[in-house]
């Protein structure tokens, strides 16, 4: 309950997490607001349901808000100019000088506290991905600001958790998804890090999750706890093994 | 959509850009041409000509059984543990014909290109951006592009919002040398660039166009040119597919004997992945292209054998960091200069 999760990848694709988050959230019965920036809803949801969620089921029982990033845009650009004055886009920053999220951030908010919200248990903000903000024109600042506000609403008030996919290279010479990155690693309390093999590209090992666990944020004196592990994704399932001990191998 | 990195010469970025227009010309798609830099009509007439079914498949048959009966020949002596392993191919595939064969050295015929509509834009000859068109802070010239896509897949139909439209069929985009200073964009020519955003707001919406309609589009950029290397990575992670072309042209690669039988090297940057988990990753990683006569072929990448006594230093490390940047495929690299000891 009020935690934030921070998915983080390198030099390989994370979005399986995203995957498994929004279909464990959904199974588990909470009422999630997916910000889906990167894809159309059609691919989330022929992924879903090989893990077993039907994504349009969800939104018709009013259990998932799903914000198609590509096609708001697309509306934004190319609509007609009759905007009901209390709706503007949730995207509305891409198209102002003034790059604020706060469209966005009452959109998420509208959406997790709507009525009939109490009905599910608590409540779920995931995106994907944050970077393409950035790509859209908003500033890192910014982006801080909208996911502080997110905190505040979604962890702290409504005791839900957030689930933030972001994307991360070593020498990245990207300085603001960087700084982006690094702020959210400090404030985050699970983060699950995903890296490809150091080694090169392998066919039965797809690359290493480490796990950390942020104890330090709760001030009990301990350390963060890392665990590692190597995984391999397949058609409906990802499997993960402790290092060295992949399938192949053994 | 498909991100071609073009090499430096833009000599054969050019061709590839050509191939896929060609293709679909011989299958009956629509194709859309946007360029700045020469006009699509010119581009269009230069396209090859798609060979005939019996003699290509003819021509590559032989080379492929030729190479193969002279194997079966020799049994392995001294590296008998190898022999078990399957034959690794050269060119990928051969047996299941996926697309068509096209020869370089002739142009497409005029009667072949008359059964397709296609449509241009390029961008010295479009009208300026009407009051109506909204261009959300991005560059003019993309803003209008934009406009022009839209329109083209409104009004024939791509995005099934004209339920009459019985006959599905596919618009093939191809945008010439995006990004250059052509276009009005500074991210070529300058280390500052006073508009970052512009490209990559373009590709999402050119992303969303094609994630609503029947549509595949190929992008080339002159990404050496770009100084910016933040900007290769944000547009890298809104493409589906990467394709870097890297020729041998005036650099020191193409005196290297490791690479006399190549012009090229092929960096596969990132696949897609989509509506799966995963994504199909090929087994190989290494391929280099060549220009024949007639053919223009990607291959993997074969090292000719280490015959030399001495073994020069220098080429050893070039072959090393190049294995390393070849081995990149959905995104696993090897980090740094650190070699494996065994």
């Amino acid at each position: 309950q009020g935690k934030f999760t921070l998915l983080r990848d390198t030099r390989t694709d994370g979005s399986f997490l995203v995957h498994h988050f929004l279909s464990f959230y959904l199974r588990a019965g909470c009422k999630v607001c997916f910000v889906a920036l990167l894809q159309s809803f059609s691919h989330y949801n022929v992924v879903a349901q090989k893990l077993g969620v039907s994504l349009t089921a969800a939104k018709e029982r009013g259990q998932l808000v799903f914000l198609e990033g590509l096609k708001s845009c697309l509306d934004l650009m190319f609509g007609e100019e009759e905007e009901q004055p209390g709706q503007p886009s949730p995207l509305q920053f891409i198209s102002e000088s003034a790059s604020s999220l706060k469209a966005l951030f009452d959109f998420v908010r509208t959406s997790l506290t709507a009525e009939g919200s109490d009905s599910w248990k608590s409540p779920v903000l995931l995106v994907d991905d944050l970077g393409v903000l950035l790509s859209l024109g908003a500033g890192p600042v910014a982006v801080l600001d909208f996911i502080h506000y997110c905190r505040v609403a979604v962890c702290s008030q409504l005791r839900g958790n957030i689930v933030v996919l972001v994307h991360s290279n070593e020498d990245s010479e990207d300085e603001e998804n960087e700084l982006v990155v690094n702020s959210m690693c400090h404030h985050s309390d699970l983060i699950l890090w995903v890296e490809g093999l150091a080694t090169g590209f392998c066919k039965d090992v797809h690359g290493q999750i480490k796990i950390i666990q942020r104890l330090s944020l709760e001030l009990t004196g301990e350390q963060d706890r890392v665990q590692i592990y190597q995984y391999k994704i397949q058609d409906k399932n990802v499997t993960f093994f402790a290092r060295g001990l992949s399938a192949a191998v053994l | 959509l498909v991100f071609t990195e073009e090499d430096k010469y833009n000599r054969y970025s050019s061709l590839l850009f050509k191939y896929f227009l060609a293709e679909g010309v011989v299958c009956g798609h629509d194709l859309f041409v946007a360029s700045a830099k020469e006009h699509p009509e010119k581009i269009l007439k230069e396209l090859p000509a798609p060979l005939l079914d019996d003699t290509c498949r003819n021509e590559l048959g032989e080379a492929a059984t030729s190479v193969k009966s002279e194997d079966f020949q020799d049994s392995m002596k001294i590296a008998w543990r190898y022999q078990n392993l399957p034959k690794i191919e050269a060119s990928p595939t051969t047996s299941t014909k996926f697309g068509h064969y096209y020869d370089v050295s002739k142009t497409m015929s005029p009667e072949l290109f008359q059964s397709i509509k296609w449509h241009s834009f390029y961008l010295h000859e479009e009208s300026s951006l009407q009051s109506k068109m909204k261009s959300c802070n991005m560059n003019s010239g993309y803003a209008r592009l934009l406009h022009s896509i839209q329109k083209i897949i409104y009004q024939e139909g791509f995005d099934g919002s004209d339920p009459q439209k019985k006959q599905k069929n596919i618009l093939r985009i191809g945008i010439q040398s995006l990004g250059s200073v052509l276009w009005g964009e500074d991210i070529c020519s300058s280390d500052t660039p006073e508009d970052i955003h512009s490209l990559t707001k373009f590709l999402y919406v050119l992303r969303g166009l094609l994630r609503k309609s029947l549509s595949a589009c190929i992008i080339t950029v002159p990404a050496h040119l770009i100084q910016n290397k933040a900007i290769m990575e944000r547009v890298t992670n809104l493409s589906d597919t990467v394709v870097g072309l890297e020729s041998f042209i005036g650099s020191e690669r193409e005196t290297n004997p490791l690479y006399k039988d190549y012009h090229g090297l092929v960096h596969v940057r990132q696949i897609p992945r989509l509506n799966s988990l995963i994504c199909d990753v090929s087994d190989t990683k290494d391929l280099a292209f060549r220009l024949k006569r007639k053919l223009f072929t990607i291959e993997r990448l074969h090292l000719p054998p280490d015959l030399s006594d001495t073994v020069s230093r220098a080429s050893k490390q070039d072959l090393a960091e190049s294995a390393k940047l070849l081995s990149s495929g959905c995104g696993a690299m090897a980090i740094g200069k650190k070699h494996l000891d065994f």
